[in-house]
């Protein structure tokens, strides 16, 4: 894909592949349909399955958010984990701080017994999560401006060292609770109540995530990531902005990921900063490889990897109790040594027009330029 | 903090023990990281299971100590084992990530390290292990204080002087040696020479194993192992080979004592549990500076 520069040259490209510049394709209504069916009747006829699901739907958001920056522009990032626990905190310390002290209440010798009222919990939740989205998007900016200028292998390390990195340095912070974490503020209402509560509103991120980034990927800034991903340099040398979408990108990215760490950490109830807020070997891992399991650098790759990733995950625990993780590892290795384009990307290359992509015959020069 | 770093001051000693504590530590992440510039240099794999060779090759000893033998004598035996397991890996997995690109291999081998951790801890349980030498500790005054250096210590480091020179020797003067410096100066190139290149680069990467697995042996005798203290070996010898380059020996060892050194330093000034921050904060330090360092000769829109 070649990077367009000019209004002039997309309206040529429109004209050029109708189907595929449309935001919406038949196809993706017949998913988006099932899934949204899913979605809704899932917790009514799997009522003890709710939390699970919701699990679901947060796997699905971390996959779409890792495929911002992995797939769509070509930056694979292992420290995505980071903006997860950053909102996750930032939405506990925001719930509790607006009515208490948050020092006396995160500290393990002296539990601070506070009780939110209804109002209280609620407010506290909505002003949270609006923080947690904001104060994520914010600290990706500042990291984006550190971290950019590092390309390939060095971008994932780097990244994986600011989630290694942030999980020591809150477990080192005592007004946060340090090591030990804290428990979030109690639910008002019976737990069947909390996990309907929490459901709608995992479910209710991860559309809205698949849709802001369906719409997004249409727009002019997909156009210019992809540019990035298919060579940063002449995409630079086209007048695109690299350094200034990277960052977009990677604030978009974290923008949701803080989102769904607030609502992880109130659905688990209690934070502490190495297995919940920043678990780098499990959820940070899994949404790479959710995202390779459907499909890099397709809007429903990661989707479809995510929802797949997770059944596999929940069949380990089940057959392979005491040995899941390691199974789970086999997985992820098979997946991204032997069936790397994932599940969409292969149906792609075998059945291009089912995504409205018009396989033109190339010319002996096209097919070398394009390797 | 202030009250350790002036402490620093008043007692001098506590520089030299630091110090001497760093430098014993750093040659054993010298040989990790020299094994990772090995593989990164000949076969531009991103190895990230790196510090989980080093913990396999730490319960080598750890198990054979448990088993009443020296946890010495399991050197040979880990070196041995771990050679093998490094060439199974190969022919298995790496094989195929060689030729795909960089993320690839990285990915795959964190997804490798994931399940080594995983089975080494199905296989020996969650705890911190030490592979008991039995050498004395030896504590000699100096500057006003007494300095504590044990003896294994000092046995650890002139063997990781021993290995290191016997793999440097082998690297100049074996013929082996002598196809894996030609396949990282251009594959191609020593293909059309007529050397196999994938026998070269199942060799390197299981000489890699069985480096690090050496590596691992020490560690477990003068310090700790557990199943997931991998990660932190892996990040160092990635800092270690980012800082000093791969194909310079000389700045891999040099970078690999400075870190040794720097890494007590911040464990006792920061306190200890922010040891483990101090290498993931030297590791984004070396990338920035990288980073700054690279900016000179690029010319971005901005």
């Amino acid at each position: 894909m070649t990077s367009v520069t000019e209004e002039k040259d997309r309206e040529v490209a429109t004209t050029a592949e109708p189907t595929a510049r449309r935001v919406f394709t038949f196809n993706d209504y017949m998913m988006f349909g099932a899934i949204l069916l899913f979605g809704i009747l899932g917790p009514i006829l799997f009522p003890n399955y709710t939390f699970q699901i919701a699990v679901l739907w947060l796997m699905v958001l971390f996959a779409q958010t890792w495929d911002v920056m992995g797939g769509q522009m070509g930056y694979n990032s292992l420290g995505n984990i980071f903006f997860f626990g950053a909102g996750m905190y930032i939405c506990a310390v925001t719930q509790i701080g607006l009515f208490t002290d948050v020092g006396a209440y995160t500290s393990p010798s002296d539990p601070g017994t506070f009780n939110f009222t209804p109002d209280q919990y609620y407010i506290g939740v909505a002003v949270g999560l609006v923080f947690a989205a904001i104060g994520s998007a914010l600290l990706a900016a500042v990291l984006g401006w550190i971290v950019f200028g590092l390309r390939g292998p060095y971008f994932a390390i780097g990244t994986l060292g600011i989630a290694l990195a942030a999980g020591e340095l809150i477990g080192a912070w005592e007004w946060v609770g340090a090591g030990s974490g804290f428990p979030i503020p109690v639910y008002p209402g019976s737990g069947d109540g909390k996990s309907l509560f929490y459901y709608a509103l995992c479910f209710g991120a991860a559309i809205a995530t698949f849709l802001f980034l369906k719409w997004l990927y249409s727009t002019r800034f997909g156009l210019a990531i992809n540019a990035i991903r298919d060579d940063e340099e002449k995409a630079e040398a086209m007048g695109i902005h690299t350094m200034r979408h990277k960052t977009a990108a990677w604030m978009i990215s974290a923008f949701f990921l803080g989102i769904s760490g607030g609502l992880f950490g109130n659905m688990t109830g209690f934070i502490e900063p190495l297995e919940v807020a920043f678990p780098v070997a499990t959820f940070g891992i899994f949404m790479v490889a959710m995202a390779l399991l459907g499909g890099k650098g397709t809007i429903w790759g990661p989707v479809l990897g995510a929802i797949l990733f997770h059944i596999l995950k929940e069949a380990t625990w089940i057959y392979f109790l005491g040995w899941q993780w390691v199974a789970l590892g086999v997985i992820i290795i098979i997946n991204i040594v032997f069936f790397q384009q994932g599940i969409v990307g292969w149906l792609q290359e075998r059945y291009p027009h089912w995504f409205g992509i018009e396989v033109e015959a190339r010319s002996p020069g096209a097919k070398e330029a394009a390797e | 903090m202030l009250d350790n770093l002036n402490l620093l001051v008043i007692a001098p000693f506590l520089n030299v023990q630091l110090l001497l504590d760093g430098l014993f530590i750093g040659a054993i992440f010298a040989l990790a990281a020299y094994g990772l510039a090995l593989v990164w240099g000949v076969m531009n794999v991103k190895n990230l299971c790196q510090g989980e060779f080093v913990i396999m090759g730490g319960y080598f000893a750890w198990y054979i100590g448990d088993m009443g033998i020296h946890p010495m004598f399991a050197m040979p035996v880990a070196i041995v084992g771990m050679f093998a397991f490094g060439w199974a890996t190969y022919k298995i997995m790496i094989a195929r990530v060689v030729e795909k690109d960089m993320f690839t291999s990285l990915l795959a081998t964190f997804g490798l390290a994931i399940v080594i951790q995983q089975g080494l801890n199905l296989a020996f349980g969650p705890e911190v292990q030490v592979a008991d030498s039995g050498f004395p500790t030896r504590s000699f005054d100096l500057l006003g204080g007494s300095i504590t250096v044990a003896e294994i210590k000092f046995y650890s480091f002139l063997i990781c002087c021993f290995l290191a020179t016997a793999v440097v020797a082998f690297m100049k003067l074996s013929r082996m040696g002598q196809a894996i410096r030609a396949t990282a100066q251009d594959v191609r190139a020593a293909k059309v020479m007529g050397i196999d290149t994938e026998q070269v680069f199942a060799f390197t990467y299981a000489l890699n194993a069985a480096i690090c697995a050496a590596a691992g042996v020490l560690i477990s005798m003068i310090w700790v192992i557990q199943p997931f203290y991998g990660i932190t070996h892996s990040i160092r010898s990635f800092v270690i080979v980012t800082a000093a380059g791969f194909g310079n020996l000389a700045g891999v060892i040099m970078a690999a004592l400075g870190l040794g050194v720097a890494e007590q330093y911040g464990g006792f000034v920061f306190g200890a549990e922010m040891q483990q921050v101090t290498v993931v904060g030297m590791l984004l330090l070396v990338l920035i500076w990288r980073q700054v360092q690279m900016s000179r000769y690029r010319q971005a829109v901005q």
